[in-house]
């Protein structure tokens, strides 16, 4: 089957499951997207991707469903609305080209990362000899010994600017496409709070979500807390140091008591361990609820963005021997691999689902 | 860990029949006393729970609003409620039992782990008198199976009793086949709550002759009265008219078993609804539907071929909540008819009727206006508009059975009553294979759910 193809069928999937919860109404209490359901009477495809960009798959939906699997209506609200995202996330890529990289996901990272890794060892061989890579070096410009300061700062922002721009683009077109009306400061600020206390994965009363089985636990949303916070500490930290060098003039190595290392310390820990947190929630999780054709999308972002946190974990304990330059160059390399991804990856979710969270603000304040 | 699923304990203090709200209500209460529970459902994992499957709130009194229940509901009001449902019958001294009972019933629940909530949207009628459970009645089985699990009540799937054994008058063993080997489980007593009969075809036949073809059957449909017939034959009292049921006008479109509430429809009030001749045969517009919805499926089923369709207009499309099945639809009255298999003249006469005796009023679809007709038979009392703009809309009705009444009759102990009225000391009834001790007819929405729960709980704490 074409892509095409598919994609209508998951469409078609998605307005057939919608259309008998509709019709049922009982999960109306569980999340946003029973209530936002209920302001529509029939499902057009931008209605079903707001819908689907909504859904946190917490899977309690699944799990008090009397039409869910054996039952001849087949109605599995998660799946559907998980595969539909993933038609999302290629529809809306920009460039138009780069929507086939969301397909069989799982590969293009790994390959990407590979070919990250790649291209920074063969720069460091062909630019530096290799006692300045193989030796320690201390004090400030440590790493630019390495890596030259400007290699490193084009490098670094020209893809990390491409990918927000690639990412804002993406997000854009979907908000228009769902007549995302501008967010107020309240939209603006329900959304944010929804994303800030992971609110749908918290089920009713904080009981948390279903993962294995249908018992309620917050692991999921903890985890996947420790994840966010933690990735954002680590970008924080980043542009704390991009401050220092630029406003300040402190070279970077900086002490592990200054604010750029300390952010990207507790950043890194949060992030690593949210990672293999949510790995093995998802690796435990009852596959009937989930998309088969995700898995390796889902499992790809968890594995670089662990990758991400372990190396610059490790490039911190081991800074000041000799091993350094080989663990800087495997921590950017992993790094560049994940800016170059972050519009191509599961990372996408985060903004689609900023953009259901205003859309559901904004359609509580504006029934 | 071998599979023991198969395996049976030679002997139990208590034997729960049925899977469903009633049942995890009784072997819970006997459980909880210390007593050794095995809780024999007949349906696989994924489709346990009988019909509470597909519930979603039971009525309450209530003297405050709590969090989920607006105002309150007094033990009187439910009492006039339920003799109005009924046309008073019903057994007194267990109604006023079971009225009590549901007070503290939701508190119980709650503490086992059944979550409720705010009565869903376009259900606000029901907001002060019923307590919704969050997802549904499949979600509140989860929570009880879990908490039954949890305190080692012996839960068993694919698990039907074929025979409950007498000795001297009182229960001494049941017969359990599962993968076609039946077992004999010695049992101190035995609590049935294993529904109705309404999924047994030929059982339905033999009641309701031929028609019983036509009906659909809403819940599951594991409820085929093996354990009622049982009774009954062994000498137990049957309370209850075997024709009446729970039974609303669904979808015509809906599967056969298991449609639950989205084959529901509610167009009905908003057009008009004929027979396959053409002939209308009831007022649609009696009263708010959620009053009258009840009555429907029994008043399709007096109808030929136990089929009806509800036509209506394009004005009136927004005023219902959207069903599953689209609606059938026709630019001209004539292909409409055609397209339902009526005669078109035939169905053209009784709308051109209808439509000549609508006399002008303020139409309010979410309340009982003045627009209604004048001088025809039956009448249309509230909601008569004219059916004149196209295109036009058919949706099929046939009667939906939820569950059926006659039942075997219990006491206040819910033990079960013998022919001869004296109960049958260690024998037990909960939930709808009772319920008709309650339900002479009629329905009060949410109440399947409080007798469920309210006799389960007795039958539990007495059989211990």
């Amino acid at each position: 089957m074409t892509s095409a193809v598919i994609a209508s069928d998951r469409l078609t999937e998605a307005r057939r499951v919608a259309e008998i919860c509709n019709a049922c109404r009982y999960c109306e209490g569980f999340c946003a997207t029973f209530p936002a359901m209920t302001q529509y009477r029939t499902f057009d495809e931008a209605s079903l991707e707001y819908l689907a960009n909504l859904c946190h798959n917490c899977n309690a939906c699944y799990h008090a469903c009397q039409y869910a699997p054996p039952h001849e209506f087949g109605v599995n609200i998660p799946q559907a609305l998980a595969e539909l995202r993933a038609d999302v996330y290629e529809k809306w890529a920009w460039p138009g080209p780069f929507a086939r990289l969301l397909e069989r996901n799982g590969l293009v990272v790994s390959v990407v990362t590979a070919l990250s890794l790649g291209a920074i060892f063969s720069l460091l061989l062909y630019l530096q000899d290799s006692t300045a890579v193989l030796s320690a070096h201390d004090g400030p410009g440590a790493f630019y010994a390495v890596i030259g300061h400007g290699l490193m700062v084009a490098v670094a922002s020209s893809t990390f600017l491409f990918s927000t721009l690639a990412l804002a683009i993406g997000m854009y077109r979907f908000a228009q496409s769902i007549d995302l009306k501008p967010p107020t400061w309240v939209d603006l600020s329900r959304a944010g709070h929804d994303v800030a206390s992971m609110r749908y994965l918290g089920g009713h009363d904080n009981d948390g979500c279903n993962t294995s089985d249908a018992s309620f636990s917050n692991a999921r949303r903890i985890y996947h807390q420790l994840a966010m916070w933690g990735f954002l500490l680590c970008f924080a930290a980043t542009c704390v140091a991009t401050v220092y060098d630029y406003v300040f003039g402190l070279v970077a190595p900086y002490p592990f008591f200054s604010i750029p290392v300390l952010l990207g310390t507790f950043g890194g820990v949060g992030l690593g361990i949210g990672c293999i947190g949510l790995l093995v929630i998802k690796h435990k999780s009852d596959p009937q609820p989930m998309a088969a054709s995700q898995r390796g999308m889902d499992y790809a972002l968890l594995v670089l963005l662990l990758a991400v946190s372990l190396t610059g974990l490790i490039l911190l304990a081991l800074r000041e021997t000799s091993a350094m330059g080989l663990l800087l160059a495997l921590h950017l390399g992993v790094v560049l691999a994940f800016f170059l991804l972050m519009p191509y990856s599961k990372f996408v979710h985060a903004g689609y689902r900023f953009v259901a969270l205003l859309k559901n603000a904004q359609s509580e304040r504006l029934p | 860990m071998p599979d023991q699923s198969h395996v049976f304990p030679k002997a139990v203090d208590l034997v729960v029949v049925g899977g469903g709200h009633a049942a995890l209500c009784a072997a819970i209460t006997a459980r909880e006393t210390g007593a050794r529970v095995i809780l024999l459902e007949s349906a696989p994992i994924d489709m346990r729970g009988g019909n509470s499957r597909h519930t979603r709130n039971l009525r309450a009194v209530h003297q405050l609003p709590t969090s989920t229940m607006s105002g309150s509901y007094l033990a009187d009001e439910f009492w006039d409620d339920l003799t109005r449902v009924t046309d008073g019958r019903t057994d007194a001294s267990l109604a006023r039992l079971m009225i009590d009972e549901s007070e503290p019933l939701r508190e119980w629940l709650a503490a086992r782990g059944v979550r409720f909530q705010p009565a869903l949207k376009g259900t606000l009628g029901l907001a002060r008198t019923n307590a919704f459970f969050l997802g549904g009645g499949k979600a509140l089985l989860n929570a009880l199976y879990a908490h039954a699990e949890a305190i080692d009540v012996d839960c068993r799937w694919d698990a039907e009793v074929c025979d409950i054994q007498i000795d001297q008058g009182e229960v001494s063993a049941v017969q359990v086949k599962y993968n076609a080997t039946i077992s004999t489980i010695a049992a101190g007593g035995a609590v049935i709550a294993s529904g109705g009969f309404q999924s047994n075809t030929q059982w339905m036949r033999e009641v309701w002759g031929p028609a019983a073809d036509n009906f659909l059957i809403r819940g599951t449909p594991y409820n085929t009265g093996t354990m009622l017939r049982c009774l009954l034959d062994k000498g137990m009292a049957s309370v209850g008219d075997p024709t009446q049921c729970h039974a609303v006008a669904i979808d015509a479109r809906a599967p056969k078993f298991d449609g639950g509430i989205v084959s529901r429809l509610d167009c009905v009030p908003f057009g008009i609804v004929v027979n396959q001749v053409g002939e209308r045969f009831y007022d649609e517009g009696e009263d708010v539907w959620p009053k009258r919805y009840a009555i429907w499926g029994r008043l399709v089923a007096s109808q030929p071929e136990q089929i009806a369709y509800s036509i209506i207009d394009s004005k009136v499309t927004e005023n219902f909540m959207p069903s599953v099945y689209p609606a059938i639809e026709a630019p001209t009255l004539a292909a409409l008819a055609s397209a339902i298999g009526v005669a078109p003249d035939a169905l053209e006469e009784t709308v051109g009727e209808f439509n000549r005796s609508v006399i002008p009023g303020s139409y309010e679809p979410g309340s009982l206006d003045d627009c209604r007709t004048l001088g025809l038979e039956p009448a249309k009392s509230h909601w008569a508009l004219p059916i004149d703009a196209p295109p036009f809309f058919a949706y099929p009705l046939r009667p939906g059975i939820t569950f059926t009444y006659l039942g075997l009759r219990v006491n206040e102990n819910a033990q079960v009553l013998r022919v001869d009225g004296t109960p049958c000391g260690n024998l037990f009834a909960a939930g709808e294979v009772m319920a008709g001790n309650i339900l002479g007819q009629g329905y009060c929405a949410g109440i399947g759910m409080t007798i469920g729960g309210v006799f389960g709980r007795i039958a539990g704490s007495s059989s211990v």
